[in-house]
């Protein structure tokens, strides 16, 4: 079958998704994107003003469009059909012939006929390029208008604030979001947004757009209003609702609604049984569905009709819950009250700016709508109630009243929600899919997320998905066990408090007081860690060293001979060609191969334990010390060379990974930690694929927190930005400690990050806003390990007990004969063991130094 | 202090190191008539030493790496945990418990006038 997609948005690309993930059999699929890009995620646009990349924003997984059956026409529209022929002609001529045609051509933004709105710098918001556009704009900008103070419109203005401009919001109507609430939460949520430092101005009737007093920058614009105000800018974004692109179903004689939109049935075909019609361009009962979750309904509808099963696109819900400007705003159902007979409970909290209300049936049995400003965790439990028309508990009000003894409310009883509940909208996961995934082995919100695609979109279901798991879990009678290993009925966050709380300084004593057995080789680093983590102790002291792996015991990195590599520390990646010489002359001297890591260092390889304190000997004599790339600790801060020289540079971001670096190192944590600075947004450092990655922008710096590259890429998020050097740090400080106190033993930022309750919000409110009143603990924990770091290498060599365990015989000063090397590309290399039975090739064993 | 061996007759008793010359809870490899040998000291809950030997070389990574592997107990058995790849040996009768087809050989071991003996 020849089926065509036009248009490549958020629905036309799930379409795509759904029928290559069904493998239709002779599916030959034509894609005409009239944009110059495929598919990108357009409900986070406005991320792209806070240093998202056009990149990031895509939605096209790699090798996405070099499936076999798939061909995608970029820079393409289709301009007619020839529904009688089923052809589809092209921008470029091209006549493209289609069994089936699925037209997803979107929507585009309505620019409310006022006379002066094509002048120079009166823009919309819906592409790239218009955001390309505004960011042109708004350098020559001072002062920004949004029209429109819906959903969209406040996404703007948080772009316009984030390119620091003055901005402004101007709304028709008396309230903000006027579609989803109601004008109690309206006023919260303008205050809110006020606070914000935007000027909002609603019934605010535009006449018209003229020159402003400015000769240039600071009024290039007045807009007219009605009641005769008027309003100085120098760009306006429109943003006032949006209206389908259905011209071509128009000139193609479809079926249209009355005030536009192409009218399809229930499995979203149109008025000619060949063409199909989803997203935003389509009109299904009556109705516009202007978000993505209905989007992605009738891309399912219409993937499994062509695939032969009958499913229905029976409208949908609209509710939705979202950040804007940092402000959580939700709407659910009814959110008006607009049923007759209906009846509200309402909390309003002026204080912290806090607005909930719900609406219940005129019986008070079930809910059908509610608003939730300023904070919405109840969202997930409220919608669950409307939509799965669940009874009401006794007092229902205590659903959105603050509870009164500080402890978190009981939620919905997720047991209570029937299996057929849709949990996360964007991708129709629904409870019993979720509770089948766990039966299938499923044991963390991680690995749910990865088989059920669940809370992966807009991550609004998240809290929910955790709850159904630890019930389902519980259910199936599986103990969810988190104890480290046989020794500790303990896991890795309980033995932290216990050794800080007793503040217990061995494992003797731990194991004595706490656990059983003599420990083994998953407890001991564990704890080792813990210890040096709290109180910094030298890890290779006489109780210390018995519980170090052989990396931290030997303090370099073992390898599969045998034989360890070297990293001396290059804070930052900065090095002076003398420190270079002397890396090059120890690697000759002690016939090392050497070779450049990712983290901006150099690795030594092959040298065996006797060796180790001579090699250190010479590089701590020369100012190195040791890299602690062995250790589950601090590794690299990776840097670019920042303003110092680099034309584009906004700070000096060498000196910031140096003092970093230095701040951090030897710090032991949960698992190994990596960071980076980058000195403009242009990321030369990667930054965003750290454990804590720092950017410079034009106002401060931006601190990511939680990325991750290696085995499961994940970038990093914001958690604060336009930071000074001493705010930055102090975040740090806490976040690095939070880290080490609450993570799973070998568990990265990442994935303590993606099994954190409440996720990114959560650890910005104990990080930035202390929520948990533990800032300054942990700023004077991390005082005390920076204040008694000492170099590990200097310690051991120094320390004639610790010395004597550098020899590879107890009796002897020899080398392992095992280890055998050969020559390759002018360097060492471990001989293979068909190598090693023919000596003859490999070089003599080293001899021990005298 | 006998730690077991695998039945090898007629042993002859070698004194590699002095007690002293392992730390407790660690591994230190002697050479032995150019055979390699981890000696272990292990301390229980009573502060009681133990001493052990096994091979050092490791047959799942084919490295001599064994005495520098961390020690402890699983079950009620003694075990070292290879550096390399983790399998666990157990101490008394060298038995690999991830892979019992993949043993190494066990020594005994005694104290003697501060000296740690080896039966090769």
């Amino acid at each position: 079958m020849k089926l065509v997609v036009i248009g490549n948005g958020m629905v036309g690309h799930k379409l795509l998704e759904q029928l290559t993930a069904q493998a239709v059999p002779d599916l030959e699929i034509t894609v005409l994107c009239e944009e110059s890009r495929p598919a990108y995620d357009r409900v986070h646009l406005s991320s792209y003003f806070s240093g998202t990349s056009a990149e990031e924003l895509s939605l096209v997984t790699p090798n996405f469009f070099e499936q076999d059956n798939l061909l995608l026409k970029l820079n393409t529209k289709g301009v007619a059909i020839d529904r009688a022929a089923r052809v589809v002609v092209t921008s470029n001529g091209e006549r493209v012939t289609y069994d089936k045609l699925v037209l997803a051509t979107g929507s585009y933004p309505f620019v409310p006929p006022v006379p002066g709105r094509d002048r120079p710098g009166c823009l919309v918001y819906r592409t790239i390029e218009d955001l390309e556009a505004m960011t042109d704009w708004g350098k020559k900008s001072k002062v920004g208008v949004v029209i429109g103070g819906g959903l969209l419109g406040l996404e703007c203005a948080k772009a316009l604030t984030d390119m620091g401009l003055v901005t402004h919001v101007v709304e028709f109507a008396p309230r903000l979001m006027a579609v989803q609430i109601d004008d109690g939460g309206g006023r919260v949520l303008r205050n809110k947004i006020e606070a914000l430092g935007v000027t909002v101005h609603t019934q605010r009737n535009t006449l018209e757009i003229v020159d402003g007093s400015g000769m240039g920058i600071g009024g290039r614009h007045a807009m007219k209003f009605a009641d005769g105000s008027q309003l100085e800018t120098d760009m306006i974004v429109f943003s006032a609702g949006i209206r389908p692109r259905d011209e071509l179903a128009r000139v193609s004689g479809l079926e249209m609604g009355e005030r536009g939109g192409i009218k399809v049935d229930k499995n979203c075909l149109t008025s000619d049984a060949n063409i199909y019609a989803i997203g935003e361009c389509a009109l299904s009962g009556g109705k516009i569905y202007g978000l993505v979750a209905p989007g992605y309904e009738m891309a399912r509808v219409v993937a499994q009709h062509i695939s032969g099963s009958g499913a229905e696109f029976n409208g949908a819900d609209m509710s939705t819950k979202l950040k804007l400007m940092g402000v959580d705003v939700a709407s659910i159902g009814d959110a008006h009250a607009a049923t007759p007979g209906s009846r509200c409970y309402v909390f309003t909290d002026e204080r912290k700016q806090i607005y909930k209300k719900m609406v219940t049936s005129a019986d008070g049995k079930e809910l059908i709508g509610a608003v939730l400003v300023g904070e919405a965790s109840e969202y997930g439990t409220l919608l669950q109630m409307m939509l799965n028309r669940m009874p009401l508990p006794e007092s229902p009000e205590f659903l959105i009243l603050p509870s009164s003894d500080g402890l978190a409310k009981p939620g919905l009883g997720v047991d209570a929600l029937p299996d057929s509940a849709q949990i996360c909208s964007c991708n129709d996961v629904s409870k019993g899919a979720l509770c089948a995934a766990v039966e299938g082995g499923a044991r963390t919100v991680g690995e749910l997320k990865s088989c059920t695609k669940a809370g992966t979109s807009c991550g609004g279901c998240v809290a929910l998905v955790t709850q159904i798991m630890k019930s389902e879990l519980k259910r199936q009678g599986v103990a969810v066990n988190n104890h480290l290993c046989e020794h500790f009925a303990y896991s890795r966050q309980e033995l932290y408090h216990l050794v800080r709380v007793h503040k217990i300084r061995s494992f003797r004593d731990l194991v004595h007081q706490h656990g059983s057995g003599l420990g083994c080789d998953i407890c001991k680093p564990a704890v080792a860690s813990i210890l040096a983590s709290c109180w910094n102790e030298f890890v290779l002291s006489k109780p210390n060293a018995a519980l170090q792996d052989s990396n931290d015991y030997f303090l370099g990195n073992i390898q599969k001979d045998g034989t360890y590599s070297i990293i001396p520390r290059i804070a930052g990646g900065e090095i002076t060609p003398q420190g270079l010489i002397v890396i090059g002359q120890v690697a000759q001297k002690y016939g090392l191969y050497t070779k450049i890591t990712g983290g901006q260092r150099i690795d030594m390889f092959g040298a065996q334990v006797h060796q180790l304190p001579a090699i250190w000997r010479e590089l701590t004599d020369a100012g190195f010390e040791s890299g602690h790339a062995y250790g589950k600790a601090l590794r690299t801060v990776k840097s670019c060379v920042g303003s110092t020289w680099c034309r584009y540079g906004m700070l000096d971001s060498v000196s910031m990974a140096l003092k970093i670096e230095h701040r951090y190192k030897g710090l032991r944590s949960p698992h190994k930690l990596k960071s980076a600075v980058s000195g403009c947004t242009r990321e030369c450092a990667e930054a965003q694929s750290k454990d804590f990655g720092v950017i410079a922008t034009e106002k401060g710096w931006n601190l990511y927190v939680c990325g991750n590259g290696g085995m499961k890429p994940r970038h990093a998020e914001l958690l604060a930005g336009d930071l000074d050097d001493e705010t930055l740090i102090r975040y740090l400080d806490r976040f690095l400690m939070f880290y080490i106190r609450t993570a799973d033993r070998l568990q990265r930022t990442s994935v303590w990050r993606d099994n954190m309750e409440g996720g990114l919000d959560y650890l910005k409110d104990v990080i930035v806003n202390d929520s948990l009143g533990i800032g300054a603990e942990l700023e004077s924990e991390m005082a005390s390990i920076v204040d008694s770091y000492e170099d590990e290498w200097k310690k051991a060599i120094d320390d004639p007990e610790t010395l004597k365990r550098f020899r590879s015989f107890v009796n002897s000063d020899a080398g392992d004969n095992n280890v055998v090397f050969v020559q390759e590309r002018g360097q060492i290399r471990p001989a293979t063991a068909d190598e090693k039975k023919s000596r003859f090739k490999g070089i003599p064993v080293v001899e021990a130094e005298a | 202090m006998d730690g077991g061996s695998l039945g090898i007759a007629a042993a002859e008793w070698v004194c590699v190191c002095a007690a002293d010359d392992i730390w407790p809870n660690i591994g230190v490899c002697a050479l032995v008539r150019n055979n390699q040998i981890a000696v272990f000291r292990l301390q229980d809950g009573d502060g009681v030493d133990h001493y052990y030997a096994i091979d050092n070389y490791d047959p799942q990574s084919d490295a001599n790496v064994l005495s520098r592997g961390l020690t402890g107990s699983l079950g009620g058995r003694k075990v070292v945990a290879s550096p390399i790849y983790k399998q666990h040996y157990d101490l008394v009768t060298g038995e690999c418990l991830e892979d019992a087809s993949q043993p190494v050989r066990a020594y005994a071991v005694r104290v003697d006038g501060g000296k740690i003996w080896v039966a090769v």
